[in-house]
């Protein structure tokens, strides 16, 4: 007798030092059905998800995959009970071709010794073959698109003959029409009996794929329910536990723009060509496309960070050669670049060095002394104004949450003043109530006149920050849209 | 900062509960102003390399050529001085060689994108090789005597002058580094060299003027060296490489870069001066041991510094 629930977890605990990750979850999943797994960042999904593969040990709570109870649950034993997991960055081996990273698994489970050049082939064709994909077998890892790297996860998944595989948060890198070919596959191993516990916290797809849903909020549950009986308001409340309108009431009027402040004419870099536009002082310009579009390089352009082969840039009139970000910074432009974990902060080091370092030239003499005085009251003032959430100015910066994270980055820029402020993907890994804040606080900026830049894929984002948008396609700027004509349908049609 | 007290907090206790073992276990050998004036003309010069390797190591890299460094300012300012030569003039020689050879590492590490271990590494052997061809692969000697009375000479009848040296270019370094642009630069490179380049900062000018600095404590290392001696050898106190890094950890520095203090590093110089003396004072342990005894400090440091990293983060998260 089959049981019912393929996975069924109950009470589970885990904390990490002093902090409680998941505070008594629970989780069940009906066999064969495609189950969303909600909330916001830092909620505990994604501990929950290494509970539940064995990763970590729970400290307290029962895990039970088809009907089978594991008191200590290991990578292992996981596995062959058929849960598998694909994680976002897939854990597959870049630098070995399709072949190697389907069959390897399969051959050092049967405990083979020698390696046999057919037998991994055809391994790797029945592989690819339950999920109808099209790939060339031969070719590195590394060189596929990261849609490809994640349908080897899925196949690897299934040839170990996963009976529950868990994505999370699969749809990340992918563009629109790669998002539409994971939900066909989906769709098809759910027909296979495959039971899928989604991970997300993207509204549309969640509607869009899911049975029923599951919603998280600091390592709690909320809810759980069939999707039917889920609207859109009632996901925003479950996953913030706020009410609030999700729309920025923005006003567009033309008649405020001041100057121009920026222009781009016949921009070319590598990565994009052929790009021109005008901003204006209290302008919000959004540029969005796709992933490998075009959109991050020409932010990188105007910053200094990637230097034009052909156009121009001018700023306030006067043509200028961005050659590297000081000179950028002497410009008025300001970045708050893309991957803040990389890019934009200085992790371990302290909030007030984060807020404080494009301002050092002003906060010391000329002999290049700082005033400890001065560097503590400028960064005790933006963390003030743009209200970073935390206790104590001298704590590393990764002891914040990603909103406050964002946050410091934004008030770095903020604190030098710029007349041109780029953002790009402002808002990715915040949660909704700090993603409301950045955007009402831009709205506020621009009211004040200063001219911005949104680089985003998030179209609900560039629906509500801007002002006009341009959209981006393989390089080159395929469509330009005024304010009136920024809506949901216009924008989803122009970037396919 | 409330870290960077701790770390020296623990430095001086480690420090203390050591002097009073020494002293108690062996009152009359150990608490002598001799065997004090040794020491403190002894770690003046691996003292300074070690501050170099630590402020390489603060901006995510390393220098392992700062032993050689010294030797071939060393030898250098010996042939110019030697035999009635100029004496200032072989000073400014010594410091100008020091700051060539960090800057060229800088350049290596920085401009070229090579490791910093393997840069290094590479011109430790070219500096090294220079200075056999400088010195015709023997020793420099014929030093004046004006030179050779600093290394004689003590601060009120009791300090060596080279410690004076030592302790000046201590409290130079550790105002550059905590209370400088560049100083804060070269700790945010250090953490994230990416995230620098896009906060504006010139990564590469940092990383030259780092290295730089580093040579230019090689070369003061040099020259004590020179004086203390009489003479100069193109592989002499080549153990000192190991222990400037060993030093540099012990005083709390991350190999990793970002982290780390000037003074922590200048009590780390002493805690291990006084323990290799400490161990000379027992004849029954012999010097085959000492590489062995070094070997397990380094490692055991390492190992308490990666324990109280994680316990410290555990704790930052429980109270954001």
């Amino acid at each position: 007798m089959e049981n019912e629930n393929i996975l069924c977890v109950k009470g589970i605990k885990k904390s990490f030092g002093g902090v409680h990750a998941l505070r008594g979850v629970d989780l069940t999943i009906r066999r064969g059905e495609t189950h969303c797994l909600a909330g916001e960042n830092g909620c505990g999904k994604s501990t929950i998800i290494k509970v539940i593969s064995g990763f970590y040990k729970p400290d307290a709570g029962t895990i039970e995959v088809d009907g089978k109870g594991y008191p200590v649950m290991t990578p292992a034993e996981a596995i062959k009970a058929g849960v598998q997991v694909i994680y976002q960055d897939f854990s597959i081996f870049p630098n070995l071709t399709v072949i190697e990273n389907l069959a390897f698994n399969q051959v050092l489970a049967n405990k083979k010794k020698l390696v046999n050049k057919k037998e991994f082939r055809r391994i790797a064709e029945e592989a690819i073959k339950k999920i109808k994909f099209d790939v060339d077998l031969d070719a590195l890892v590394e060189t596929l698109p990261v849609a490809d790297k994640q349908l080897i996860a899925i196949s690897r998944a299934l040839l170990d003959n996963a009976k529950l595989i868990i994505m999370d948060e699969p749809t990340t890198a992918l563009t629109k029409r790669e998002v539409d070919r994971l939900f066909e596959i989906v769709t098809d191993l759910k027909e296979n009996g495959v039971t899928i516990l989604f991970v997300s916290h993207k509204l549309e797809e969640v509607f869009e794929i899911s049975d029923s849903i599951t919603i998280l909020r600091n390592g709690q549950n909320v809810i759980s329910c069939p999707m039917e009986e889920m609207t859109e308001e009632k996901f925003a409340h479950y996953m913030t536990g706020r009410h609030f309108d999700t729309q920025v009431v923005k006003e567009v009027n033309e008649e405020k723009y001041g100057d121009v402040v920026l222009e781009a004419r016949n921009l070319t870099a590598p990565g994009f060509e052929d790009v021109s536009f005008e901003l204006h002082q209290g302008e919000i310009l959004g540029v969005t496309g796709q992933l490998g579009s075009g959109r991050t390089e020409l932010s990188l352009s105007l910053f200094g960070l990637l230097q034009p082969t052909g156009g121009q840039i001018l700023v306030e009139g006067k043509e200028v050669h961005i050659k590297n970000v000081s000179v950028a910074q002497k410009l008025g432009i300001a970045l708050v670049p893309e991957d803040r974990l990389t890019e934009g902060l200085f992790l371990p080091q302290s909030i007030i060095r984060n807020i404080t370092v494009s301002r050092m030239d002003k906060l010391g003499n000329k002999m290049g002394i700082l005033s400890s005085k001065k560097v503590v009251e400028e960064s005790a003032k933006w963390v003030k104004d743009i209200g970073v959430a935390t206790k104590n100015h001298e704590f590393p910066v990764q002891t914040l949450s990603g909103g406050n994270q964002q946050k410091v980055v934004l008030g770095r820029w903020l604190a030098n003043h710029p007349k041109v402020l780029i953002l790009n993907g402002p808002t990715v890994g915040v949660d909704i109530g700090a993603k409301y804040d950045i955007h009402k606080l831009l709205r506020e900026l621009a009211a004040e006149g200063m001219a911005i830049i949104v680089v985003s894929d998030d179209a609900s984002e560039v629906i509500a920050t801007c002002d006009r948008a341009l959209v981006m396609q393989a390089g080159r700027v395929t469509g330009r849209l005024s304010a009136k004509e920024l809506d949901t349908a216009t924008l989803a049609q122009a970037t396919v | 900062m409330k870290k960077m007290d701790s770390n020296i907090k623990r430095l001086l206790i480690i420090l203390v509960a050591f002097i009073i073992i020494a002293c108690v276990t062996k009152p009359t050998a150990f608490i002598k102003i001799g065997n004090f004036q040794t020491m403190a003309k002894q770690l003046s010069e691996y003292g300074l390399m070690s501050i170099g390797v630590g402020i390489c190591m603060i901006s995510g890299g390393i220098d392992l050529s700062t032993v050689y460094i010294a030797n071939l300012c060393g030898i250098l300012a010996g042939i110019t001085m030697q035999d009635g030569g100029n004496v200032p003039l072989a000073i400014l020689v010594g410091l100008v060689v020091g700051i060539i050879c960090g800057s060229f590492n800088g350049f290596l590490v920085s401009y070229l994108r090579i490791p910093a271990m393997l840069a290094t590494l590479g011109t430790y052997q070219l500096f090294m090789g220079i200075a056999i061809l400088a010195s015709k692969g023997s020793t420099v000697s014929g030093i004046p005597e004006a030179y050779t009375s600093f290394a004689t000479t003590a601060l009120l009848g009791y300090i060596p002058l080279s410690f004076v040296v030592f302790l000046l270019l201590i409290l130079a370094v550790t105002f550059i580094m905590s209370r400088t642009k560049f100083g804060t630069r070269v700790y945010l490179v250090g953490t994230n060299e990416r995230a620098a380049r896009f906060a504006g900062i010139h990564c590469n000018a940092v990383l030259v003027r780092t290295y730089m600095l580093s040579g230019l404590l090689s070369a003061v290392a040099g020259l004590l060296s020179l004086a203390r001696i009489n003479s100069a050898k193109a592989d002499f106190g080549s153990s000192y490489t190991m222990q400037s890094i060993l030093i540099a950890v012990l005083g709390g520095v991350n190999p990793n870069g970002g982290f780390g203090t000037i003074p922590g590093i200048a009590i780390a110089v002493v805690i291990l001066q006084m323990m290799s003396s400490y161990l000379n004072m027992f004849p029954g342990i012999s010097n085959y041991y000492r590489d062995l005894i070094w070997g397990i400090a380094l490692i055991g440091v390492l190992i308490i510094n990666f324990a109280l990293d994680k316990r410290r983060t555990q704790r930052l998260s429980k109270i954001s």
